[in-house]
């Protein structure tokens, strides 16, 4: 054991060994997980059917409750023949009479046939209008003027585009704010101290009040102009809501980095940017990259509050109409619109967490 | 206890670090807490010397003082004759946890104080160094294994070929194989005497473990229990060096010197 030569040479096998029984696991789980992965799926399709059993229930109850109160007026306010027509009218399923309230599962994904239909036609309609106006964009464009674009309804499709496009946005704006200056107030305790009461007091702040500033403040510095700033305002404001998660991981984890890793920067002598960059930054990846994924959920729960309100383009601005509508499927398309939100947040977060297991050297929480 | 030997005079010209009523007190609510009181110790060139004592005599707190990562209350620490301020690459030191950067390979954990103290080597030699090292911990072909995969034992190489390669004037060892299992120590304490064997740096180990301090060390220094910490006794070891596990285990010294030190610790 102790001569010199055969601890170097028996620790290469040994390595290899080592190596091939981390990399071994990983695919006799997989066929050992398989009973449990069948498991998991059995138990969420089992609550995905009790949970739309539970909504086909309570749809069929108030909508027992709304034509009921439907007929009785319609009964004291006209007469018993006219209620009579009335409960007729709602057994015949006609859209005149339909009792308007939680729509049932089936309207619901009819709404979302709908609604992919009706893009599909938008998209027809914006290609018949490219090739009707080349001709003549082409002619404006050799006189130097604008092309004509098309300026219908934007689809549902659309709309998720440009939600994304905000939230993108918006999240951006976040990074370029709190990351900077995450690690500045991380590195001086002084500034941190200097910031701490910001950002308990605005931390708080609902997003419909950051709007309401964003506003004020775009709308005077961009006096004069006609451009349309409702993106700018919504982006912005999105921006400002959700970087707290970010700004306060960020110095939280630069200002917390083990004693251990700064007792080696500290016998090497490192330099201050070494030290920053090789052992402060990387150590406090693992918590900015939590603060990141915290701040795209907030991002995107925010933004459509703030479409909402803004009348910015996009999905918050997609169920304010339809709400506004009352159209005889807007309950439907607001349900689907509901369900959409929830998945493309449920996306983001899932991207989110493959891009910090990618830069972390822990393992990321699901 | 058998009698002890006599201490071999030590020359002024051969000592590397010289401690001079050295003092550590920390304040407490109820007053100074005196860890180290006036403590007086000499260690010479190119010698392996083991501190043993029980838990809290202050044995880490001195390290960290040579390292430079404590501040001194009283009395100093001479390197080569300049007293301690501060730390620097010319004490390496092995922590108990390996302290590696875990984002960081093992090259590249060994290249960042490599690059330090080499400053002026070309990337190739920087490289070339840390390689050698890292080889003859036995980890030529892991180099490029990030070292949160590493095992503790394989992390604790990393931390042995990072203190060498950055050729320290002392090296300070604190307790660097406690959290290790006994066969991964054994194999780890092997290592540690192969490069030392070669490089000779003057190394101060702290430790817990008798047998260790016997099998790795030209003087063993009993600390008594604090506070108010003083050395208690110093064995001299006298076994030939390259040490070899087997030989020291069957060396007819071996239990009298076991005994020695049980019998310190115990008293």
């Amino acid at each position: 054991m102790g001569h010199p030569t055969t601890t170097t040479v028996a620790a290469a096998p040994r390595a290899a060994l080592a190596s091939l029984s981390r990399r071994l696991p990983r695919r006799v789980n997989m066929r050992r997980n398989l009973p449990a992965l069948g498991r998991k799926l059995a138990i969420s399709l089992t609550s995905m059917a009790i949970f739309l059993l539970l909504w086909q229930l309570s749809a069929g109850y108030l909508y027992g409750v709304e034509a009921t109160a439907r007929i009785e007026r319609t009964t004291q306010e006209q007469g018993a023949d006219a209620g009579a027509a009335m409960a007729a009218c709602i057994a015949s399923g006609d859209v005149s009479c339909k009792p308007n309230t939680l729509p049932f599962p089936r309207e619901v994904v009819r709404a979302a046939g709908l609604l992919l239909a009706d893009h599909r036609a938008i998209r027809t309609k914006q290609a018949e209008f490219a090739a009707e106006t080349a001709e003549l964009n082409a002619a404006r464009a050799a006189r130097g003027l604008a092309a004509i674009t098309y300026t219908g309804r934007p689809s549902f499709v659309d709309q998720i585009g440009t939600s994304l496009k905000t939230v993108v946005v918006g999240f951006l704006i976040s990074l370029l704010i709190a990351v900077p200056l995450g690690i500045v107030i991380g590195l001086n305790e002084n500034l941190r101290i200097a910031f701490n009461w910001m950002i308990q007091v605005f931390k708080p702040v609902s997003p419909v009040v950051w709007l309401l500033l964003v506003f004020m403040i775009v709308k005077t510095l961009t006096l004069g102009s006609d451009t349309d700033t409702s993106f700018l305002i919504s982006s912005i404001s999105v921006g400002l809501c959700a970087m707290w998660a970010t700004l306060v991981n960020t110095s939280v984890g630069v200002s917390s980095v083990n004693q251990d890793y700064l007792n080696v920067a500290r016998v090497l002598q490192l330099g201050i940017g070494k030290k920053i960059f090789r052992v402060i930054l990387p150590s406090a990846i693992p918590l900015i990259f939590t603060g990141m994924r915290i701040t795209v959920s907030v991002a995107w729960m925010v933004l459509i509050a703030i479409e909402l309100l803004a009348q910015s383009p996009g999905l918050g601005s997609f169920v304010w109409e339809e709400f506004q509508n009352g159209g005889s499927d807007s309950n439907a398309k607001i349900i689907v619109a509901m369900f959409v939100i929830g998945l493309v947040g449920f996306l983001l977060d899932r991207l989110m967490f493959m891009v910090q297991g990618r830069v972390s050297f822990e393992k990321a929480i699901g | 206890m058998t009698t002890m030997p006599p201490a071999a005079p030590i020359s002024l010209r051969d000592v590397v670090l010289d401690f001079r009523d050295l003092t550590k007190t920390y304040p407490t609510p109820t007053g100074e807490y005196v860890v180290l009181e006036k403590l007086q110790l000499q260690i010479k060139k190119q010698e392996f010397v083991s501190i043993i004592g029980h838990s809290g005599c202050g044995k880490t707190t001195l390290l960290t003082m040579i390292a430079g990562l404590n501040d001194i209350s009283g009395g100093e620490i001479l390197l080569n004759e300049f007293p301690i301020t501060g730390p620097g690459p010319d004490r390496g030191v092995i922590f108990q946890s390996p302290s590696l950067l875990p984002w960081m390979t093992a090259l590249e954990n060994v290249q960042l104080g490599v690059e330090q103290v080499f400053p002026h080597a070309t990337r190739r030699q920087r490289q070339d160094i840390s390689r050698y090292y890292l080889d003859k911990v036995g980890l030529g072909s892991l180099l490029h294994r990030r070292a949160s995969q590493l095992s503790q034992g394989m992390q604790q190489r990393v931390g042995i070929a990072r203190a060498f390669a950055l050729k320290p004037k002392i090296l300070l060892l604190d307790e660097p194989f406690g959290m290790l299992d006994s066969l991964t120590r054994a194999e780890l304490q092997d290592v540690l005497l192969e490069v030392w064997d070669k490089e000779k740096i003057t190394a101060i180990q702290i430790t817990h473990d008798v047998d260790e301090a016997i099998f790795l060390a030209d003087r063993v220094i009993m600390m008594t229990s604090g506070p108010r910490a003083q050395i208690g006794d110093i064995l001299p070891i006298d076994f030939a060096r390259p040490r070899r596990r087997k030989d020291i285990l069957n060396h007819p010294d071996y239990y009298g010197y076991r005994e020695h030190l049980i019998g310190f610790l115990e008293h």
